[in-house]
């Protein structure tokens, strides 16, 4: 097997407060190769905190501790600020939830997208202009020229995040880490976006974090997928084998959901165990 | 989020305050209170701030009993003594004790940053909050009132008012009030505009509510901190209109101690014995900051955008 | 207008409520936009109906034209068979009741949740404040406990559950909901689901409520609307939209979309 991209052990990430630390991840492990993982848990769940974690995008209170967390053979651990910056963006890079709040309001989207891309790679004016609109062609937008033009407040929620996808992957990124990308959308346009993303992912062979609180999406579109409560990764599982998951927490999740399929009167209620807070994460069907 | 310490062993007060269910309204809300009262505590010049203004309250307070010396006394063989031992602060160009006349000063002072308080927030609180709420032309009327005011400095403002009403502090707290209400209402207003959007506004308006039912019972505690919060930093402003109105001879009349006026008759000594100027001087300067210290960190903790 | 509507399993009902030819514009002369386009439906007693479309798709905009927060709109609006007046009175109110999306939102961040629930009673001259409020918080499954709690004291969940002991304790016969679980935790959302089911059993209430997610609305309603750009599309029974039985492009488009990921061709 190919050594994976991401490979995290034993990670801690706590917060000093006044008074008390709260540990918001919890010594947990996981590895991410050239596949689609996701990750999902309710709000709290540290599941977000994980993905910034990766590229230390972490509010200046918390702390990180973890005993392996490397990047390509990169210890992310002990890299400087300096060599983080040329990470970001560079090789790991970050969607997020709302493109309105990730675009720069007063440049025109083209303008950010051809910058992405000069950041990284040291061509001419031209070139990278030609290579935002060649990858706006590639997120599926269909008038690229016109769409160059516009500025973030002219462009809808679908085409935004389409926009932030084409400039997260246009220095060609190999992790990509999706925090709630598609949550903001319409579930017509989530599936536009999530073809194009899956699609690109694919052909480059790059690595996918894939951030959610949806079970169901994470279970059709990833390949992997671990679920997270209370800073633990509680489950790590083949994303086909989800609606098999041996962890009493997943079943309780996917058995909370309405569903569409058949008519059910009352749904079931999750109960939380403290027991699973120490327990044991079950790998493929298998507690380790 | 941020929690004091839970103390369960707690008893008495300790545990009444983190009891986790409240069994009245008054414990819930003072378990409220000394979560801000805690929050306030880790704020040092906030803390300062509140000191000063205790100390110029127990001042004011004790007045009778910390001046060591008659405050109208005149003793022309004792005029411009530098301070020792038995005028700790000197003597001023009358030969009166100026640290008498300093304590007794802070009862002018606090009084007038009181009444005007007194009359400033609910005037511009009530404006705001019914200009803000109801619109339209009502919006429109209002909020021009409020211009035509703030078109003038507020000193000048005052200035026109005490000449028209005649000089005294009674005058000076009407004409200072009478400057100070617009920016409040202002305050209001904008708060009201993004208030009466929310969805809780929406709720109550759904349970059938009246307009007035919402704007005093909803619209204005929502308003109540930040217009506090401004207060107090408008109170240093307040206290430095009143020692210029003072200052000017239109405020406090001789041989009143207020600050400003005493300001205003050591300046003709402040070459040759500058402390008469002086101490009157840093004491409007010492509370002015006071107030302002204390305002930012009221700001920190009750300002809902602060958590 | 007869009185009678007919439900989803064919037996006849009162009529609780009957939109007709509801138009709402935003805006005027060339900036005009048609927010809600000639749109009526009806709604049994003790019915549940749903509205979904995506959003902008104008579902919003019904709740809020018939709670008269938006007092713009053309056609008429009948609750019990009598022309709803454009200025809602009390007595409306007293009637039809809404719990909001955004429980952070939707409660007060300084009032506790005993002045929250005896405010309503007050406006409506009930009796017996404490009593009411110690059986409402039981019923949405908070408990008496709760009385002096402040909404930043709450988890989501139970915000929304005093939201809708708000909205029940002036014992309404209409609740509107709009998308009441979107802002919550999966196993908060089955919370919330449950305990609406629930209430609706016990109260004899009707529902409507509008979402964007399909899996909710026809997990608690009967009859599901589609909306798209301001007009209701395709009226269907919850049974329809399970089997896929749906004759609209567009709905069918929504139905395959929100069963999941599939690679769009």
């Amino acid at each position: 097997m190919a050594k994976p991209l991401l490979e995290v052990e034993d990670l801690f990430v706590s917060f000093k407060g006044a008074h008390r630390t709260t540990q918001a991840v919890r010594g947990i492990s996981f590895n991410v190769g050239r596949e689609k993982v996701g990750i999902v848990g309710e709000s709290g769940s540290g599941k977000s905190l994980t993905g910034r974690t990766v590229l230390k995008l972490t509010p200046k209170a918390a702390h990180i501790d973890a005993r392996r967390l490397s990047f390509d053979g990169i210890d992310l651990l002990a890299a400087s600020e300096r060599q983080m910056r040329s990470i970001r963006g560079n090789r790991i890079s970050m969607i997020l939830q709302d493109p309105k709040f990730s675009l720069n309001p007063l440049m025109r989207v083209g303008q950010q997208i051809t910058e992405a891309y000069r950041l990284h790679h040291k061509v001419g004016r031209r070139e990278a202009e030609a290579r935002a609109l060649a990858m706006l062609e590639a997120v599926k937008i269909r008038d690229p020229d016109r769409v160059y033009q516009l500025f973030p407040h002219e462009v809808s929620g679908g085409m935004g995040q389409r926009i932030m996808i084409a400039m997260m992957l246009i220095p060609e990124p190999d992790l990509i880490i999706a925090d709630e990308p598609t949550s903001a959308l319409d579930v017509t346009v989530r599936r536009q976006v999530l073809t194009i993303l899956d699609e690109l992912v694919t052909r480059r062979g790059a690595g996918l974090m894939f951030i959610s609180h949806d079970l169901n999406l994470v279970a059709d579109f990833c390949d992997r997928v671990l679920v997270m409560y209370a800073g633990r990764i509680m489950e790590d599982i083949a994303a086909c084998d989800l609606r098999n998951a041996r962890h009493p927490y997943t079943r309780a999740l996917l058995d909370s959901l309405p569903r569409l399929d058949r008519a059910t009167d009352m749904l079931q209620v999750p109960s939380r165990d403290p027991a699973w807070l120490d327990g044991p994460t079950i790998r493929s069907g298998a507690a380790t | 989020m941020s929690a004091p310490p839970l103390e369960t062993s707690g008893t008495g007060l300790k545990a009444w305050l983190t009891a986790p269910i409240p069994a009245s309204p008054f414990q819930a809300r003072m378990q409220q209170l000394s979560l801000k009262w805690w929050r306030l505590k880790a704020n040092p010049s906030a803390l300062f701030g509140l000191a000063v203004i205790v100390l110029i309250v127990l001042a004011a307070l004790f007045a009778p009993l910390i001046a060591t010396h008659d405050i109208y006394a005149q003793d022309l063989g004792k005029r411009l003594l530098r301070p020792s031992a038995a005028h700790w602060l000197g003597t001023d160009e009358l030969g009166r004790d100026i640290f008498s006349r300093l304590v007794f000063g802070a009862r002018i002072t606090l009084y007038i940053a009181l009444l005007t308080a007194i009359i400033v927030a609910p005037l511009g609180l009530i404006i705001g909050t019914t200009s803000g709420y109801l619109g339209g032309w009502v919006d429109i009327v209002l909020m021009r009132v409020v211009d035509v005011f703030l078109a003038f400095p507020s000193l000048v403002l005052a200035l026109a008012f005490v000449a028209a009403l005649g000089p005294g502090i009674e005058n000076a707290i009407i004409a200072i009030a009478l400057a100070a209400w617009p920016p409040i209402a202002r305050l209001a207003r904008a708060e009201t505009l993004s208030i009466r959007k929310s969805d809780y506004i929406a709720a109550v308006r759904l349970q059938g509510a009246s307009p007035l039912r919402i704007i005093l019972g909803h619209v204005v505690p929502m308003c109540i901190p930040s217009v506090v919060v401004r207060l107090t930093l408008n109170m240093a402003a307040i206290i430095l209109t009143a020692a210029g109105l003072g200052f000017l001879g239109l405020g406090a009349q001789p041989p009143s101690p207020e600050w400003g006026a005493m300001l205003a008759s050591g300046r003709e000594f402040i070459l040759t014995n500058g402390w008469i100027a002086a101490i009157p001087g840093t004491a409007i300067l010492i509370t002015s900051l006071a107030f302002n210290l204390f305002g930012d960190g009221l700001r920190d903790i009750l300002d809902p955008r602060h958590g | 207008m007869s009185a009678l509507a007919t439900n989803a399993q064919g037996t006849a009902q009162e009529t609780a409520l009957a939109v007709s030819h509801l138009n709402i514009t935003f805006g005027s002369g060339a900036a005009a936009m048609t927010a809600v386009d000639d749109v009526s439906f009806t709604l049994g007693h003790g019915e549940a109906f749903g509205l979904i479309g995506e959003s902008g798709c104008g579902k919003s905009t019904i709740l809020r034209a018939l709670v008269g927060l938006n007092r713009d709109y053309e056609g008429t609006i009948r609750f019990r068979d009598t022309v709803v007046p454009r200025q809602r009175d009390k007595s409306f109110f007293r009637r039809v009741q809404m719990v909001f999306q955004d429980p952070y939102a939707s409660l007060h961040p300084r009032k506790m949740v005993q002045y929250v629930l005896a405010e309503p009673l007050r406006i409506h001259g009930f009796d017996r404040h404490q009593e009411r409020i110690d059986e409402i918080l039981s019923a949405v499954g908070l408990g008496p406990s709760f009385r002096y709690r402040f909404p930043h004291e709450l988890s989501g969940g139970q915000r929304q559950r005093v939201a809708i002991a708000r909205a029940l304790i002036i014992e309404p016969e209409l609740l509107l909901l709009d998308e009441p679980t979107s802002a919550l935790d999966v196993s908060v959302q089955a919370e919330i689901l449950n305990l609406l089911k629930q209430l609706r059993r016990a109260r004899d209430l009707t529902y409507l409520m509008v979402s964007h997610d399909l899996a909710v609305v026809t997990h608690l309603c009967e009859r599901v609307g589609m909306m798209s750009e301001g007009r209701i599309i395709e009226e269907m029974s919850a049974e329809d939209v399970r089997a896929g039985r749906a004759a609209e492009p567009y709905t069918r488009e929504f139905l395959e979309a929100s069963t999941g990921y599939r690679p769009a061709s």
